[in-house]
Protein backbone atom coordinates (compact mmCIF):
# COMPACT_ATOMS: atom_id res chain seq x y z
CA UNK A 1 0.00 0.00 0.00
CA UNK A 2 2.19 2.76 -1.55
CA UNK A 3 1.67 6.34 -0.88
CA UNK A 4 1.01 8.16 -4.26
CA UNK A 5 4.07 10.04 -4.47
CA UNK A 6 6.02 6.97 -3.16
CA UNK A 7 4.72 5.77 -6.62
CA UNK A 8 7.82 6.46 -8.78
CA UNK A 9 10.44 5.29 -6.35
CA UNK A 10 8.52 1.83 -5.97
CA UNK A 11 8.41 1.43 -9.91
CA UNK A 12 11.88 2.03 -10.00
CA UNK A 13 12.54 -0.69 -7.42
CA UNK A 14 10.54 -3.61 -9.42
CA UNK A 15 12.93 -2.39 -12.53
CA UNK A 16 16.12 -2.77 -10.64
CA UNK A 17 14.98 -6.22 -9.23
CA UNK A 18 13.51 -7.70 -12.43
CA UNK A 19 16.95 -6.35 -13.78
CA UNK A 20 18.86 -8.91 -10.63
CA UNK A 21 16.69 -11.72 -11.16
CA UNK A 22 17.30 -11.31 -15.16
CA UNK A 23 21.07 -10.69 -14.92
CA UNK A 24 20.94 -13.94 -12.23
CA UNK A 25 19.05 -15.87 -14.49
CA UNK A 26 20.59 -15.52 -17.51
CA UNK A 27 24.18 -15.29 -16.15
CA UNK A 28 24.36 -11.52 -17.87
CA UNK A 29 26.60 -8.61 -16.57
CA UNK A 30 23.74 -5.92 -15.87
CA UNK A 31 25.66 -4.31 -13.52
CA UNK A 32 26.04 -0.94 -15.29
CA UNK A 33 22.68 -0.49 -16.05
CA UNK A 34 21.64 -1.95 -12.68
CA UNK A 35 24.10 0.80 -10.99
CA UNK A 36 22.76 3.68 -13.33
CA UNK A 37 19.03 3.33 -11.67
CA UNK A 38 20.14 2.53 -8.26
CA UNK A 39 21.92 6.01 -8.68
CA UNK A 40 18.90 7.11 -10.58
CA UNK A 41 16.34 5.81 -7.72
CA UNK A 42 19.01 7.85 -4.82
CA UNK A 43 18.54 11.02 -6.54
CA UNK A 44 14.76 10.79 -7.07
CA UNK A 45 14.47 9.84 -3.74
CA UNK A 46 16.20 12.72 -2.33
CA UNK A 47 13.71 15.12 -4.44
CA UNK A 48 11.14 13.71 -3.52
CA UNK A 49 11.64 13.95 0.23
CA UNK A 50 12.73 16.99 -0.13
CA UNK A 51 9.77 18.31 -1.97
CA UNK A 52 7.19 16.89 0.99
CA UNK A 53 4.73 18.89 1.59
CA UNK A 54 3.51 18.83 5.21
CA UNK A 55 0.00 17.09 4.30
CA UNK A 56 2.55 14.18 2.30
CA UNK A 57 4.63 14.23 5.84
CA UNK A 58 1.52 13.41 7.64
CA UNK A 59 0.95 10.46 5.43
CA UNK A 60 4.26 9.26 6.16
CA UNK A 61 3.67 9.32 9.73
CA UNK A 62 1.13 7.36 9.37
CA UNK A 63 2.14 5.02 7.24
CA UNK A 64 2.14 1.23 7.77
CA UNK A 65 5.36 -0.02 8.43
CA UNK A 66 6.52 3.09 10.36
CA UNK A 67 8.05 1.45 13.69
CA UNK A 68 5.87 1.63 16.44
CA UNK A 69 6.65 1.91 20.36
CA UNK A 70 7.16 -1.63 20.24
CA UNK A 71 8.81 -2.22 17.23
CA UNK A 72 11.10 0.28 19.08
CA UNK A 73 11.59 -1.60 21.87
CA UNK A 74 12.33 -4.45 20.37
CA UNK A 75 15.54 -2.83 18.51
CA UNK A 76 16.64 -0.11 20.39
CA UNK A 77 16.70 -1.64 23.59
CA UNK A 78 19.37 -4.70 24.60
CA UNK A 79 16.06 -6.46 26.56
CA UNK A 80 12.55 -4.90 27.52
CA UNK A 81 9.84 -6.08 30.12
CA UNK A 82 6.76 -4.72 29.56
CA UNK A 83 4.59 -3.98 32.55
CA UNK A 84 0.84 -4.01 31.82
CA UNK A 85 -1.97 -2.21 34.09
CA UNK A 86 -3.17 0.90 35.79
CA UNK A 87 -3.90 -1.15 39.13
CA UNK A 88 -7.19 0.59 39.13
CA UNK A 89 -9.42 0.00 36.19
CA UNK A 90 -7.78 -2.13 33.01
CA UNK A 91 -4.57 -2.26 30.92
CA UNK A 92 -4.93 -0.26 28.29
CA UNK A 93 -3.23 -1.59 25.09
CA UNK A 94 -3.04 1.90 23.36
CA UNK A 95 -0.23 2.88 25.55
CA UNK A 96 3.02 0.84 26.55
CA UNK A 97 5.82 0.66 28.62
CA UNK A 98 8.08 -1.43 31.09
CA UNK A 99 11.61 -1.52 32.14
CA UNK A 100 14.48 -1.93 29.37
CA UNK A 101 18.43 -1.62 28.82
CA UNK A 102 19.47 0.59 26.63
CA UNK A 103 23.38 1.35 25.41
CA UNK A 104 24.02 0.17 29.14
CA UNK A 105 21.52 1.68 31.29
CA UNK A 106 18.59 0.75 32.87
CA UNK A 107 15.75 2.96 31.67
CA UNK A 108 11.83 3.59 32.15
CA UNK A 109 9.70 3.61 28.80
CA UNK A 110 6.33 4.04 27.87
CA UNK A 111 4.79 5.32 24.70
CA UNK A 112 1.47 5.08 22.43
CA UNK A 113 1.22 2.01 20.79
CA UNK A 114 -0.94 1.65 17.40
CA UNK A 115 -2.07 -1.96 15.43
CA UNK A 116 0.71 -3.22 12.90
CA UNK A 117 -2.32 -4.40 11.18
CA UNK A 118 -5.89 -3.78 11.27
CA UNK A 119 -6.92 -6.19 13.48
CA UNK A 120 -4.23 -4.87 15.59
CA UNK A 121 -5.46 -1.81 15.38
CA UNK A 122 -9.14 -2.20 16.79
CA UNK A 123 -7.06 -3.97 19.43
CA UNK A 124 -4.58 -0.57 19.90
CA UNK A 125 -7.92 1.64 19.63
CA UNK A 126 -5.71 3.13 16.79
CA UNK A 127 -3.39 4.09 19.62
CA UNK A 128 -5.73 6.34 21.27
CA UNK A 129 -5.48 5.74 24.80
CA UNK A 130 -7.92 6.13 28.14
CA UNK A 131 -7.75 7.37 31.07
CA UNK A 132 -6.58 3.82 32.55
CA UNK A 133 -3.42 3.96 29.70
CA UNK A 134 -2.56 7.67 30.83
CA UNK A 135 -2.85 6.41 34.91
CA UNK A 136 -0.55 3.30 33.49
CA UNK A 137 1.93 5.90 32.09
CA UNK A 138 2.39 7.94 35.56
CA UNK A 139 2.24 4.75 37.86
CA UNK A 140 5.81 4.01 35.37
CA UNK A 141 6.78 7.69 36.11
CA UNK A 142 6.33 6.85 39.93
CA UNK A 143 8.42 3.69 38.99
CA UNK A 144 11.22 5.93 37.11
CA UNK A 145 11.21 8.64 39.88
CA UNK A 146 11.83 6.13 43.12
CA UNK A 147 14.25 3.39 41.30
CA UNK A 148 16.24 6.93 39.50
CA UNK A 149 15.93 5.62 36.01
CA UNK A 150 16.05 7.97 33.39
CA UNK A 151 12.50 7.99 31.34
CA UNK A 152 11.78 7.85 28.08
CA UNK A 153 8.85 8.26 26.34
CA UNK A 154 7.42 7.33 23.23
CA UNK A 155 4.70 9.33 21.41
CA UNK A 156 2.50 7.79 18.25
CA UNK A 157 -0.96 8.86 18.93
CA UNK A 158 -4.21 10.66 16.47
CA UNK A 159 -5.46 11.70 19.96
CA UNK A 160 -6.81 10.19 23.17
CA UNK A 161 -9.66 8.90 22.48
CA UNK A 162 -12.87 10.89 22.37
CA UNK A 163 -15.70 8.63 23.10
CA UNK A 164 -18.28 7.95 26.32
CA UNK A 165 -15.97 5.44 28.28
CA UNK A 166 -13.14 7.65 28.02
CA UNK A 167 -15.09 11.14 29.13
CA UNK A 168 -16.82 9.40 31.77
CA UNK A 169 -13.46 8.42 33.30
CA UNK A 170 -12.25 11.60 33.14
CA UNK A 171 -10.31 11.82 29.89
CA UNK A 172 -9.61 15.25 30.37
CA UNK A 173 -8.31 15.26 34.49
CA UNK A 174 -6.24 12.61 33.56
CA UNK A 175 -4.40 14.30 30.78
CA UNK A 176 -3.71 17.25 32.58
CA UNK A 177 -2.15 14.65 35.65
CA UNK A 178 -0.33 12.99 33.31
CA UNK A 179 1.10 16.47 32.26
CA UNK A 180 1.75 17.24 35.62
CA UNK A 181 3.05 13.94 36.90
CA UNK A 182 6.06 13.73 33.84
CA UNK A 183 7.23 17.49 34.94
CA UNK A 184 7.30 16.43 38.44
CA UNK A 185 9.75 13.58 37.37
CA UNK A 186 13.07 13.76 39.44
CA UNK A 187 14.96 11.75 36.01
CA UNK A 188 15.80 12.90 32.98
CA UNK A 189 13.13 12.58 30.52
CA UNK A 190 13.30 12.10 27.19
CA UNK A 191 9.89 12.49 24.62
CA UNK A 192 9.89 11.09 20.91
CA UNK A 193 7.72 12.24 18.89
CA UNK A 194 7.82 9.07 16.62
CA UNK A 195 4.30 9.50 14.22
CA UNK A 196 1.55 11.28 15.10
CA UNK A 197 1.77 13.98 17.86
CA UNK A 198 -2.02 14.30 18.00
CA UNK A 199 -2.94 17.22 20.92
CA UNK A 200 -3.49 16.89 24.45
CA UNK A 201 -2.94 13.22 24.13
CA UNK A 202 0.44 13.22 22.61
CA UNK A 203 1.44 16.26 25.26
CA UNK A 204 0.44 14.06 28.58
CA UNK A 205 3.57 11.90 27.99
CA UNK A 206 5.61 14.94 25.91
CA UNK A 207 6.47 16.94 28.90
CA UNK A 208 10.38 15.93 28.17
CA UNK A 209 13.83 18.20 29.40
CA UNK A 210 14.17 17.20 25.49
CA UNK A 211 11.28 16.48 22.93
CA UNK A 212 12.53 15.04 19.46
CA UNK A 213 10.84 13.91 17.10
CA UNK A 214 11.34 11.70 13.88
CA UNK A 215 11.89 13.87 10.39
CA UNK A 216 8.39 13.14 8.90
CA UNK A 217 6.14 12.86 12.42
CA UNK A 218 4.04 15.51 13.03
CA UNK A 219 3.10 17.37 16.40
CA UNK A 220 0.12 20.02 16.98
CA UNK A 221 -2.90 21.27 18.91
CA UNK A 222 -5.31 19.30 16.31
CA UNK A 223 -5.31 16.77 13.42
CA UNK A 224 -5.10 18.16 10.54
CA UNK A 225 -8.62 16.81 9.38
CA UNK A 226 -10.42 18.08 12.51
CA UNK A 227 -8.99 21.49 12.11
CA UNK A 228 -10.43 21.59 8.53
CA UNK A 229 -13.17 20.04 9.66
CA UNK A 230 -13.92 22.77 12.35
CA UNK A 231 -12.22 25.88 10.49
CA UNK A 232 -12.60 25.16 7.23
CA UNK A 233 -16.13 23.03 8.04
CA UNK A 234 -14.65 20.62 5.53
CA UNK A 235 -12.55 17.69 6.28
CA UNK A 236 -11.05 17.50 3.14
CA UNK A 237 -9.45 20.51 3.47
CA UNK A 238 -7.10 18.54 5.27
CA UNK A 239 -4.26 19.72 3.11
CA UNK A 240 -4.55 23.04 3.78
CA UNK A 241 -4.64 22.67 7.61
CA UNK A 242 -1.93 20.69 7.85
CA UNK A 243 0.35 23.86 5.67
CA UNK A 244 -1.24 26.40 8.12
CA UNK A 245 -0.78 24.28 11.43
CA UNK A 246 3.12 24.07 10.42
CA UNK A 247 2.95 20.89 12.02
CA UNK A 248 6.43 19.22 10.43
CA UNK A 249 9.41 18.78 12.50
CA UNK A 250 11.34 21.70 10.80
CA UNK A 251 8.42 24.13 11.20
CA UNK A 252 8.45 22.97 15.24
CA UNK A 253 12.41 22.88 15.60
CA UNK A 254 11.57 26.77 14.12
CA UNK A 255 8.95 27.08 16.95
CA UNK A 256 11.37 25.74 19.82
CA UNK A 257 8.34 23.20 20.55
CA UNK A 258 10.84 20.42 19.72
CA UNK A 259 14.68 20.22 20.39
CA UNK A 260 16.35 17.82 17.97
CA UNK A 261 14.83 16.27 14.13
CA UNK A 262 16.00 12.35 14.25
CA UNK A 263 16.90 12.24 10.77
CA UNK A 264 15.28 9.33 8.86
CA UNK A 265 16.80 7.42 6.23
CA UNK A 266 15.93 7.82 2.19
CA UNK A 267 12.50 6.68 1.50
CA UNK A 268 10.95 7.29 5.68
CA UNK A 269 11.15 5.12 8.45
CA UNK A 270 8.44 2.87 7.33
CA UNK A 271 10.47 1.48 4.55
CA UNK A 272 14.01 1.04 6.87
CA UNK A 273 12.73 1.04 10.86
CA UNK A 274 16.05 -0.06 11.45
CA UNK A 275 17.76 2.96 9.83
CA UNK A 276 15.41 5.07 11.57
CA UNK A 277 16.02 3.46 14.81
CA UNK A 278 20.05 3.32 14.39
CA UNK A 279 19.64 7.18 14.53
CA UNK A 280 16.75 7.56 17.16
CA UNK A 281 19.59 5.65 19.61
CA UNK A 282 22.66 7.63 18.59
CA UNK A 283 20.09 11.08 19.18
CA UNK A 284 18.67 9.29 22.84
CA UNK A 285 22.36 8.64 23.79
CA UNK A 286 23.08 12.43 23.08
CA UNK A 287 20.46 13.78 25.31
CA UNK A 288 20.92 11.61 28.03
CA UNK A 289 24.59 12.40 27.80
CA UNK A 290 23.30 15.91 28.64
CA UNK A 291 21.18 15.09 31.53
CA UNK A 292 22.33 12.65 33.34
CA UNK A 293 24.57 14.63 35.55
CA UNK A 294 21.55 17.04 36.62
CA UNK A 295 19.80 16.81 40.15
CA UNK A 296 16.28 16.34 40.32
CA UNK A 297 16.41 20.55 41.11
CA UNK A 298 18.16 21.18 38.03
CA UNK A 299 15.69 18.99 35.66
CA UNK A 300 12.53 20.82 36.94
CA UNK A 301 14.36 24.23 36.19
CA UNK A 302 15.75 22.66 33.28
CA UNK A 303 11.77 21.32 32.25
CA UNK A 304 10.53 24.74 33.64
CA UNK A 305 12.61 26.98 31.76
CA UNK A 306 11.62 24.99 28.28
CA UNK A 307 7.94 24.62 28.74
CA UNK A 308 7.75 28.81 30.37
CA UNK A 309 9.44 30.21 27.11
CA UNK A 310 7.10 28.72 24.45
CA UNK A 311 4.54 30.94 23.34
CA UNK A 312 4.77 34.23 21.25
CA UNK A 313 3.23 37.22 22.16
CA UNK A 314 4.27 40.88 22.37
CA UNK A 315 3.79 43.40 25.18
CA UNK A 316 3.06 46.99 25.89
CA UNK B 1 -57.45 49.29 22.26
CA UNK B 2 -54.50 51.50 23.93
CA UNK B 3 -53.09 48.44 25.35
CA UNK B 4 -52.68 47.11 22.03
CA UNK B 5 -51.07 50.02 20.60
CA UNK B 6 -48.88 50.33 23.13
CA UNK B 7 -47.93 46.79 23.02
CA UNK B 8 -47.35 47.27 19.25
CA UNK B 9 -45.30 50.53 19.21
CA UNK B 10 -43.03 49.25 21.96
CA UNK B 11 -41.96 46.06 19.32
CA UNK B 12 -41.68 48.38 16.51
CA UNK B 13 -39.24 50.05 18.67
CA UNK B 14 -37.59 47.01 19.70
CA UNK B 15 -37.38 45.90 15.68
CA UNK B 16 -35.64 49.22 14.89
CA UNK B 17 -33.28 49.01 17.44
CA UNK B 18 -33.28 52.66 18.58
CA UNK B 19 -33.63 51.67 22.15
CA UNK B 20 -31.14 48.93 24.16
CA UNK B 21 -33.43 46.16 24.31
CA UNK B 22 -34.54 45.12 27.42
CA UNK B 23 -36.17 42.14 27.48
CA UNK B 24 -34.45 38.85 26.87
CA UNK B 25 -35.84 35.27 26.07
CA UNK B 26 -34.41 32.65 28.41
CA UNK B 27 -32.02 30.48 26.23
CA UNK B 28 -33.31 27.22 28.56
CA UNK B 29 -37.46 28.08 28.86
CA UNK B 30 -37.69 30.43 26.68
CA UNK B 31 -39.53 32.89 29.18
CA UNK B 32 -39.41 36.40 28.56
CA UNK B 33 -37.32 38.37 31.36
CA UNK B 34 -36.52 42.01 32.03
CA UNK B 35 -32.70 42.07 31.34
CA UNK B 36 -32.31 44.29 34.39
CA UNK B 37 -33.56 41.54 36.24
CA UNK B 38 -31.43 39.01 34.86
CA UNK B 39 -29.12 40.87 35.63
CA UNK B 40 -29.64 41.17 39.34
CA UNK B 41 -29.96 37.91 39.56
CA UNK B 42 -26.77 37.01 38.02
CA UNK B 43 -27.65 36.00 34.76
CA UNK B 44 -30.01 33.11 36.39
CA UNK B 45 -33.15 32.28 34.73
CA UNK B 46 -35.36 33.01 38.08
CA UNK B 47 -38.03 30.46 36.03
CA UNK B 48 -35.92 27.41 34.92
CA UNK B 49 -32.39 28.16 36.98
CA UNK B 50 -30.64 28.09 33.39
CA UNK B 51 -27.32 29.83 33.96
CA UNK B 52 -26.42 32.51 31.43
CA UNK B 53 -23.10 32.93 30.18
CA UNK B 54 -22.36 36.78 31.64
CA UNK B 55 -19.37 39.47 30.87
CA UNK B 56 -16.16 39.04 32.62
CA UNK B 57 -16.40 41.92 34.27
CA UNK B 58 -19.50 40.57 35.85
CA UNK B 59 -17.47 37.59 37.28
CA UNK B 60 -14.99 39.99 39.23
CA UNK B 61 -18.14 41.76 40.85
CA UNK B 62 -19.72 38.53 41.54
CA UNK B 63 -16.61 37.31 43.21
CA UNK B 64 -14.07 40.19 44.11
CA UNK B 65 -14.87 41.86 47.56
CA UNK B 66 -16.60 45.54 46.47
CA UNK B 67 -13.06 48.19 45.41
CA UNK B 68 -10.76 45.74 45.99
CA UNK B 69 -10.25 44.55 42.47
CA UNK B 70 -7.11 45.61 40.59
CA UNK B 71 -6.65 44.56 37.13
CA UNK B 72 -3.15 42.55 36.17
CA UNK B 73 -4.30 41.50 32.71
CA UNK B 74 -4.22 43.69 29.34
CA UNK B 75 -0.86 44.21 28.50
CA UNK B 76 0.16 40.84 26.71
CA UNK B 77 -1.31 40.76 22.64
CA UNK B 78 -1.68 38.08 20.71
CA UNK B 79 0.15 37.86 17.50
CA UNK B 80 0.47 35.51 14.61
CA UNK B 81 3.35 33.30 15.44
CA UNK B 82 2.07 30.74 12.26
CA UNK B 83 0.87 33.24 9.43
CA UNK B 84 -2.21 30.91 9.99
CA UNK B 85 -4.84 32.01 7.33
CA UNK B 86 -8.40 29.43 7.48
CA UNK B 87 -11.43 31.45 6.12
CA UNK B 88 -9.44 34.67 7.22
CA UNK B 89 -6.23 35.54 8.49
CA UNK B 90 -5.89 35.14 11.90
CA UNK B 91 -4.93 38.66 12.71
CA UNK B 92 -8.62 40.08 11.15
CA UNK B 93 -10.29 37.51 13.59
CA UNK B 94 -7.96 38.90 16.60
CA UNK B 95 -8.48 42.13 15.75
CA UNK B 96 -12.12 41.16 15.31
CA UNK B 97 -12.88 40.17 19.02
CA UNK B 98 -10.71 42.49 20.10
CA UNK B 99 -12.91 45.59 19.01
CA UNK B 100 -16.14 43.46 20.09
CA UNK B 101 -14.33 42.97 23.86
CA UNK B 102 -11.88 45.52 24.30
CA UNK B 103 -9.63 42.79 25.19
CA UNK B 104 -6.34 41.82 23.74
CA UNK B 105 -7.18 38.29 23.93
CA UNK B 106 -9.66 35.96 26.28
CA UNK B 107 -8.35 36.59 29.55
CA UNK B 108 -9.40 39.12 32.57
CA UNK B 109 -8.24 39.14 35.72
CA UNK B 110 -6.02 40.53 38.69
CA UNK B 111 -5.66 40.86 42.15
CA UNK B 112 -8.66 40.56 44.76
CA UNK B 113 -9.88 40.30 48.05
CA UNK B 114 -12.28 37.55 48.17
CA UNK B 115 -14.00 37.50 51.49
CA UNK B 116 -10.79 39.02 52.26
CA UNK B 117 -8.78 36.33 51.27
CA UNK B 118 -5.49 37.79 48.88
CA UNK B 119 -6.24 36.02 45.61
CA UNK B 120 -5.53 36.43 42.25
CA UNK B 121 -8.80 35.93 40.07
CA UNK B 122 -8.46 35.42 36.58
CA UNK B 123 -11.42 34.84 34.29
CA UNK B 124 -11.86 33.43 30.68
CA UNK B 125 -13.77 35.27 28.03
CA UNK B 126 -15.66 33.16 25.95
CA UNK B 127 -16.63 35.72 24.07
CA UNK B 128 -13.51 36.18 22.44
CA UNK B 129 -12.85 33.35 19.83
CA UNK B 130 -14.74 30.68 21.84
CA UNK B 131 -12.02 30.99 25.43
CA UNK B 132 -9.85 29.81 23.42
CA UNK B 133 -6.15 29.22 24.74
CA UNK B 134 -3.28 30.51 22.72
CA UNK B 135 -0.22 32.52 24.14
CA UNK B 136 -1.73 35.12 25.80
CA UNK B 137 -4.28 32.98 27.70
CA UNK B 138 -1.51 30.82 28.40
CA UNK B 139 1.00 33.25 29.64
CA UNK B 140 -1.26 35.13 31.87
CA UNK B 141 -2.39 31.68 33.79
CA UNK B 142 1.10 31.44 33.95
CA UNK B 143 1.77 34.76 35.24
CA UNK B 144 -1.40 34.88 37.42
CA UNK B 145 -0.02 31.19 39.10
CA UNK B 146 3.40 33.19 39.79
CA UNK B 147 2.09 36.90 41.08
CA UNK B 148 -0.28 34.34 43.76
CA UNK B 149 2.67 32.52 44.53
CA UNK B 150 4.95 35.74 44.82
CA UNK B 151 2.04 37.63 46.34
CA UNK B 152 0.83 34.70 49.00
CA UNK B 153 -2.32 35.08 47.42
CA UNK B 154 -5.33 32.24 46.63
CA UNK B 155 -5.69 31.66 43.14
CA UNK B 156 -9.24 31.36 41.55
CA UNK B 157 -9.85 31.26 37.82
CA UNK B 158 -13.13 31.18 36.11
CA UNK B 159 -13.13 28.78 33.10
CA UNK B 160 -14.97 28.83 29.92
CA UNK B 161 -13.02 27.66 26.88
CA UNK B 162 -13.76 25.99 23.67
CA UNK B 163 -10.07 24.38 24.11
CA UNK B 164 -6.35 25.46 22.55
CA UNK B 165 -6.63 27.96 20.03
CA UNK B 166 -6.10 26.20 16.50
CA UNK B 167 -4.69 29.35 14.44
CA UNK B 168 -1.19 29.29 16.85
CA UNK B 169 -1.07 25.26 16.54
CA UNK B 170 1.53 23.58 18.38
CA UNK B 171 2.40 26.81 20.86
CA UNK B 172 -1.30 26.59 21.94
CA UNK B 173 -0.74 22.90 22.74
CA UNK B 174 2.20 23.43 24.88
CA UNK B 175 0.62 26.11 27.16
CA UNK B 176 -1.22 23.23 28.64
CA UNK B 177 2.39 22.34 29.96
CA UNK B 178 3.10 25.75 30.60
CA UNK B 179 0.11 26.81 33.02
CA UNK B 180 0.37 22.97 34.61
CA UNK B 181 4.14 24.08 34.82
CA UNK B 182 3.12 27.33 36.49
CA UNK B 183 1.09 26.07 39.12
CA UNK B 184 4.00 24.52 40.94
CA UNK B 185 4.87 27.65 43.01
CA UNK B 186 1.03 28.15 44.24
CA UNK B 187 1.22 24.52 45.15
CA UNK B 188 4.98 24.73 46.88
CA UNK B 189 3.73 27.45 48.46
CA UNK B 190 0.41 25.55 49.83
CA UNK B 191 -1.65 28.32 48.81
CA UNK B 192 -5.07 27.37 47.52
CA UNK B 193 -6.31 26.80 43.83
CA UNK B 194 -9.99 26.89 43.56
CA UNK B 195 -11.03 26.60 39.99
CA UNK B 196 -14.88 27.41 38.53
CA UNK B 197 -15.95 25.97 35.69
CA UNK B 198 -18.46 27.13 33.48
CA UNK B 199 -20.35 26.66 30.18
CA UNK B 200 -18.45 25.17 28.19
CA UNK B 201 -14.91 24.18 29.55
CA UNK B 202 -13.81 22.00 27.00
CA UNK B 203 -10.57 20.50 25.35
CA UNK B 204 -6.73 22.18 26.30
CA UNK B 205 -8.03 23.69 28.80
CA UNK B 206 -10.02 21.03 30.61
CA UNK B 207 -6.78 18.85 30.04
CA UNK B 208 -4.69 20.88 31.82
CA UNK B 209 -4.79 23.77 34.78
CA UNK B 210 -8.67 23.96 34.93
CA UNK B 211 -8.91 20.98 36.52
CA UNK B 212 -5.66 20.32 38.39
CA UNK B 213 -7.14 22.78 41.25
CA UNK B 214 -7.61 21.63 44.74
CA UNK B 215 -11.15 22.41 44.70
CA UNK B 216 -13.36 22.40 41.56
CA UNK B 217 -16.82 23.93 41.52
CA UNK B 218 -18.93 24.16 38.27
CA UNK B 219 -21.93 25.62 37.62
CA UNK B 220 -25.59 23.56 36.93
CA UNK B 221 -25.82 22.33 33.58
CA UNK B 222 -22.07 23.84 32.32
CA UNK B 223 -20.81 21.44 29.16
CA UNK B 224 -17.59 20.12 30.77
CA UNK B 225 -15.01 17.64 29.18
CA UNK B 226 -12.28 17.41 26.66
CA UNK B 227 -13.83 15.79 23.67
CA UNK B 228 -16.82 18.13 22.34
CA UNK B 229 -19.99 16.19 22.27
CA UNK B 230 -19.58 16.78 17.96
CA UNK B 231 -16.85 15.22 18.32
CA UNK B 232 -17.77 12.39 20.22
CA UNK B 233 -20.83 11.81 18.25
CA UNK B 234 -18.49 11.50 14.94
CA UNK B 235 -16.53 9.07 16.41
CA UNK B 236 -18.73 6.37 17.94
CA UNK B 237 -21.61 7.21 15.49
CA UNK B 238 -24.49 7.28 18.51
CA UNK B 239 -26.32 9.43 20.17
CA UNK B 240 -25.21 10.98 23.26
CA UNK B 241 -26.98 9.80 26.72
CA UNK B 242 -28.74 12.58 28.24
CA UNK B 243 -26.90 14.81 30.49
CA UNK B 244 -23.77 13.43 29.41
CA UNK B 245 -20.21 15.88 29.56
CA UNK B 246 -22.50 17.87 32.20
CA UNK B 247 -21.72 19.36 35.38
CA UNK B 248 -24.34 16.85 37.69
CA UNK B 249 -23.24 13.49 35.57
CA UNK B 250 -19.13 14.67 36.30
CA UNK B 251 -20.24 15.26 40.03
CA UNK B 252 -21.70 11.56 39.71
CA UNK B 253 -18.48 10.48 38.09
CA UNK B 254 -16.70 11.95 40.32
CA UNK B 255 -15.04 14.33 38.86
CA UNK B 256 -15.90 17.65 40.44
CA UNK B 257 -16.27 18.47 44.12
CA UNK B 258 -19.59 20.69 43.63
CA UNK B 259 -21.78 21.75 41.08
CA UNK B 260 -22.78 25.41 42.66
CA UNK B 261 -25.61 28.05 41.84
CA UNK B 262 -23.87 31.19 41.14
CA UNK B 263 -26.09 32.97 43.47
CA UNK B 264 -24.59 30.80 46.41
CA UNK B 265 -20.97 30.64 44.20
CA UNK B 266 -19.29 33.58 46.29
CA UNK B 267 -20.52 32.37 49.51
CA UNK B 268 -19.01 28.70 48.96
CA UNK B 269 -15.56 29.85 47.24
CA UNK B 270 -15.24 32.11 50.69
CA UNK B 271 -15.77 29.54 52.66
CA UNK B 272 -13.33 27.08 50.97
CA UNK B 273 -10.84 29.72 50.61
CA UNK B 274 -10.78 30.81 54.25
CA UNK B 275 -10.42 26.96 55.13
CA UNK B 276 -7.49 26.58 53.06
CA UNK B 277 -5.89 29.56 53.10
CA UNK B 278 -3.09 29.82 55.73
CA UNK B 279 -4.15 32.20 58.03
CA UNK B 280 -3.31 33.44 61.55
CA UNK B 281 -5.40 30.99 63.35
CA UNK B 282 -2.59 28.66 62.14
CA UNK B 283 0.15 30.13 63.64
CA UNK B 284 1.79 30.19 59.98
Amino acid sequence: MALEFERPLIELEEKIRELEATAREQNLDLSEEIGLLKAKLERLEREIFEGLTPWQRVQLARAPGRPTTLDVAERLFEEFVELKGDRAFADDPAIVGGLARFSGRRVVFVGHQKGRNTKENIARNFGMPHPEGYRKAMRLMDLADREGLPFLAFIDTPGAYPGISAEERGQAWVIARSIQRMSRLKVPAVAVILGEGGSGGALAIGVGNRVLILENAWYSVISPESCAAILWRDAKEAERAAEALKLTARDLLELGVVDRIVPEPGGGAHRNPEGAIRELQKALEAVLGELEGLDPEALWQDRYRKFRALGAYRET
Amino acid sequence: MAIERLFRRRRTRGEGREVPELWIRCENCGAQLYKKDLEQNLGVCPHCGHHHRIPVEDWVKILADEGSFEATTGRVHPVDPLGFVDTEPYPERLARYQQKTGRPDAIYGGRAQIGGVPSVLLVMDYAFAGGSMGSVVGEEIARGAELAAEENRALVIVTASGGARMQEGALSLMQMAKTTMALEFVFQKRLPYVSVLTDPTTGGVTASFATLADVIFAEPGALIGFAGPRVIKQTIRQDLPEGFQRSEFLLKHGLLDAVVDRRKLKAELVRVLKLLYPGEADGA
